[in-house]
């Protein structure tokens, strides 16, 4: 029996700007009683379609059809009248109220302020759906998926019959997607119609009746999904054929990098950011750092590039130096004398380099100067540095490779109001005596990461801010790359990013493991980070809950990991 | 069908719609701001002849004969032109680095009552040779610690920069009307008379070229300080995310002084050409409330040293010529000069949001064929 149509997009159109189409011409349907997943990568416009029948975009042209009449929704207010209604991927909800104040919050002028009947209402409603949810629990002790529900309940409370959810799984534990699937399976059979975006192929598999493929602004085709699969999806969203698979070569001589024993952090509230973390990174390994959002990933990055204070514990960097001549490209004379003093440094035929004559008198600068410079003083054994309590320029000074992608591009890795070069030369313009700088060799470098990263600008004398994530992204880990480093730290660097890029990002961190860079990746994705890591170690509530063998690892048992944690904060 | 449901649309269309513009050129933008300042003295010429009855023409011809009626005038429009801009290249750096560094008058008055504490008390005594260097170190020290005093605040102690170089102004006032006290002996006189010694030497023949020269020199090497210097580069990314900055490892504490010993000390200067070359006296308002008219310079040029030269004299045009329209038009007070200048100073911002938007009515036939579906 076909099923009853509830809205229909007519010929949308949405412009910003005269260069950006958001939407071009759009036309498709949404039917009662149905989950439709809105499939496409960043930036395909999914999110502004759904915006519109959400209230929040006006469409230049083109209708939608609500029950076969044309609708004008000019604000949320206009979409709840139309039982219309949208949960954001940043959740709207007050932090000092409780579940039930957050959903009563804002309903129509007439309606008494009456939590007692609110509750009964919304119980019932609970109980129909199958959500687990505490009430008079206050919203800035839930967890994300309490949250989530909280903002679901608030939309069906208010009478919607069509639910827009916008990337409802991101911030989500494997478990806690199995429930929130039931509840939309459970609303659907109810009769409402549900609406997820998204780009994950699997669980576009598993819970959608029907998907609408949207590519560049426009709408590709709506298919059945028991018709459909994953390759065929996929090639309708990129619009040509990508592989799905990541290269994973094995780790070649795997050496010791970057120790990290028992760090500590406490955050602003006093409260454990970190709590007793060790773990050793390779070179040649890519280790994954798995956890739900806000777990402590981020601070944990931060802390070992040397941007927050530690309570606790040791950060040390194994230079590979053994053996190799010291020279001042990356050590000060200071460095080199420190290390003389502390026993590190060989003459060639392997006697000891103190920085003294054969009778105990210091060698001149100018001598010493000379003898590292022709590259006769050798390292005794791998340099081993301290890093805590030291600040990212000390860190670089001492000689360290390090680069980190932060998650922040634009707050933290690059300076959005700067163009390319710029962006590009943050890291190398100290470089040289001259009270001037250089842009010659940064033009030159940001030419090069366009080109190789495919960075769609109009010139590298366009600020970033104005490219797109995935655009900033390749500018941003190109510069990273580009340092030479021995660690390389990116946190969530495919946020965002849609398919093309996210490969284009995965595939730059693969070459660097084969160049014997030890990776560190923190991914939210699990089939990514199974995909693409050597370990995998899973980290909740500040604490590390365990590593496992990301080529034998399965995707419960680290959802397990992440939320057996995520159990025990609840608790506390 | 389709096309009564295209105009169902139009009737739900809002009225008025803002849209983002793409980048204007050039000529364009410099157009929209000409009009602007156009329509706004257009506008002022109204006003000031229905206060005054006056023909609304001799508006023009008073404020052009204000500014550049004479060669005397001329030269003062520059001097103070380039006295303005000595100003706004002073805090140009420190807004860069989002330093709302609103303490350009107590740094310019520090510096003048520097020079003139040097003047005052060496003037005669020692020779001007030695007492003109002297002054210029004095005032710029002076200024450069009043500029620094906010910023070791902000660095170590995130204080409100804002509030803190504002109560620095108070403090110089405070200070200069002090040693007015001393020098007026307790009020017998009513100001200081100039003073003598210590007077700039006259540049070809002109006593007004130096300051000229140099201020707009000053803006020209503040242009390439912020443009081409690594100091500079660090300004722009402490200003733009200090979280970069930190992570890049940029010492932040560090520019934030360094940045505002500069800014101070360049306001410094500024009040030691008002003592030695312009005033050869100070009062409480001899900063000309320049420490606030160059936020507006600044503003208006994007931070940009080099058009600050035509922001500066843009503004100091508009003042200086207001002065003669209000002799003509002979207006006693001060209110309809300032009322001018605001007006101007608003039909020139206003203009750069019609130069960032674009504004869309709802297209007007379909509206009135709404009108008639109404009503049958």
């Amino acid at each position: 029996m076909e099923k009853q149509t509830v809205i229909e997009f007519r010929n949308i159109t949405k412009r910003f700007g005269t260069s950006v189409i958001a939407n071009n011409n759009v036309s498709m349907d949404v039917k009662r009683g149905e989950i439709l997943s809105v499939l496409g990568e960043n930036g395909c416009g999914k999110t502004t379609l759904m915006n519109m029948l959400a209230g929040i975009y006006y469409p230049d042209e083109g209708q939608i059809i609500i029950h076969g009449e044309e609708a004008s929704i000019r604000s949320p207010k206009d979409a709840f009248r139309y039982n219309i209604g949208m949960i954001h991927q940043h959740f709207k909800l007050v932090d000092v109220f409780t579940a039930t104040e957050n959903i009563v919050l804002g309903t129509g002028k007439g309606e008494k302020y009456d939590l007692k009947e609110a509750k009964t209402r919304i119980t019932a409603m609970s109980e129909k759906y199958g959500f687990h949810i505490d009430l008079d629990k206050k919203i800035h002790e839930m967890s994300v998926s309490e949250k989530q529900t909280v903002e679901i309940i608030k939309v069906l409370y208010r009478g919607a019959d069509v639910l827009i959810l916008d990337e409802p799984t991101a911030v989500l534990t494997p478990q806690e997607i199995k429930k929130l699937f039931a509840v939309l399976r459970a609303m659907r059979d109810d009769g409402k119609s549900v609406l997820i975006i998204t780009h994950k192929l699997n669980e576009v598999m598993e819970i959608s009746d029907r998907v609408a493929v949207l590519r560049k602004g426009e709408h590709v085709k709506t298919v059945n999904t028991a018709e459909t699969n994953e390759k065929e999806l996929a090639d309708m969203m990129v619009g040509q054929k990508v592989t799905l698979n990541i290269d994973r070569p094995m780790p070649e001589n795997p050496e010791l990098r970057l120790n990290v024993e028992g760090i500590t952090m406490v955050g602003n509230e006093g409260n454990f950011v970190l709590d007793n973390v060790s773990f050793d990174a390779y070179s040649g390994e890519i280790l994954g750092i798995a956890g739900i959002a806000g777990s402590g990933q981020r601070e944990l990055l931060e802390a070992v590039a040397g941007l927050h204070h530690l309570q606790n514990g040791s950060v040390t960097y194994i230079n590979p130096k053994k053996d190799k001549p010291i020279t001042f490209y990356h050590k000060s004379f200071e460095r080199v004398m420190e290390l003389a003093s502390e026993g590190m440094l060989r003459y060639a035929d392997g006697k000891d380099f103190t920085g003294k004559d054969a009778d105990g008198r210091a060698l001149p600068k100018k001598a010493i100067r000379a003898l590292v410079e022709a590259g006769e003083i050798f390292f005794k054994e791998d340099e081993i540095i301290n890093l805590r309590e030291k600040t990212p320029l000390q860190i670089r000074e001492l000689g360290v490779r390090f680069s980190f992608v932060p998650e922040d591009r634009l707050g933290m890795g690059l300076v959005g109001n700067m163009d390319i070069i710029d962006n590009v030369m943050l890291r190398s313009y100290r470089r040289g005596k001259s009270v001037f700088v250089d842009r010659k060799s940064p033009e030159e470098l940001a030419n090069e990461i366009i080109k190789n990263l495919q960075v769609v600008t109009p010139g590298t004398h366009t600020p970033v801010r104005r490219l797109s994530g995935g655009n900033v992204q390749k500018v941003l880990v190109g510069r990273e790359i580009a340092a030479g480093p021995k660690v390389l730290m990116a946190a969530y660097p495919v946020r965002g990013l849609d398919i093309n890029s996210s490969y284009t990002i995965y595939n730059l961190l693969t070459e660097q493991k084969k160049n014997g860079v030890a990776v560190v990746f923190v991914g939210e994705d699990l089939d990514v980070l199974l995909a693409l890591c050597d370990r995998i170690m899973v980290i909740a509530g500040g604490k590390v809950m365990g590593t496992v063998d990301a080529r034998t690892a399965k995707k419960e048992e680290i959802g397990l990991m992440m939320m057996g944690a995520a159990a025990q904060s609840e608790n506390a | 069908m389709k096309k009564q449901i295209e105009h169902e649309h139009a009737k739900k269309e809002p009225l008025i719609r803002l849209v983002k513009r793409d980048a204007l050129p050039t000529w364009k933008i410099i157009l929209i701001y000409a009009i602007a300042i156009l329509g706004s003295l257009l506008l002022s010429s109204v006003i000031c002849s229905l206060f005054s009855s006056k023909n609304p023409l001799k508006f023009f011809s008073a404020l052009f004969i204000g500014a550049i009626g004479s060669s005397r005038n001329i030269w003062i429009l520059l001097q103070d032109t380039a006295l303005l801009l000595g100003v706004a290249v002073a805090l140009v750096p420190a807004f860069k680095m989002k330093f709302w560094n609103l303490g350009g008058n107590g740094q310019i008055l520090v510096g003048s009552l520097a020079a003139i504490s040097c003047m005052y008390y060496l003037g005669g005594k020692i020779s001007d040779a030695l007492l003109i260097p002297l002054m210029t170190i004095a005032s710029i020290l002076a200024g450069a610690i009043w500029g620094v005093l906010p910023a070791i605040f902000k660095a170590f102690f995130d204080t409100n920069e804002s509030l803190f170089t504002l109560m620095l102004n108070y403090i110089a006032t405070g200070l200069v009307t002090m040693f007015l006290m001393i020098w007026l002996e307790g009020g017998k006189k009513t100001s200081l008379e100039p003073i003598a010694y210590g007077n700039f030497p006259e540049l070809f023949g002109s006593k007004y070229l130096l300051t000229i020269l140099v201020f707009f020199a000053l803006a020209a090497l503040m242009y390439v300080y912020l443009k081409y210097t690594k100091h500079g580069y660090e300004i722009s990314v402490v200003g733009d995310s200090p979280n970069t900055a930190k992570y890049i490892g940029i010492d932040v504490k560090r520019v934030i002084i360094r940045t505002m010993i500069i800014s101070g000390a360049l306001a410094g200067l500024v009040g030691l050409f008002l003592a030695g070359n312009i005033d050869h006296t100070i009062r409480m308002d001899s900063a000309r409330n320049m420490g606030f008219t160059a936020i507006m310079a600044t503003w208006l040029a994007a931070f940009n040293p080099l058009v600050m030269m035509g922001t500066c004299l843009f503004i100091i045009f508009i003042s200086r010529g207001m002065v003669m329209v209000r002799a003509d038009f002979g207006f006693t007070n001060d209110s309809i000069a300032n009322i001018v200048i605001g007006l101007v100073y608003f039909c020139v911002i206003a203009c750069s949001f019609f130069i960032t938007y674009r504004v869309v009515f709802r297209k007007a036939e379909k509206a009135e064929k709404t009108k008639g579906e109404k009503t049958v």
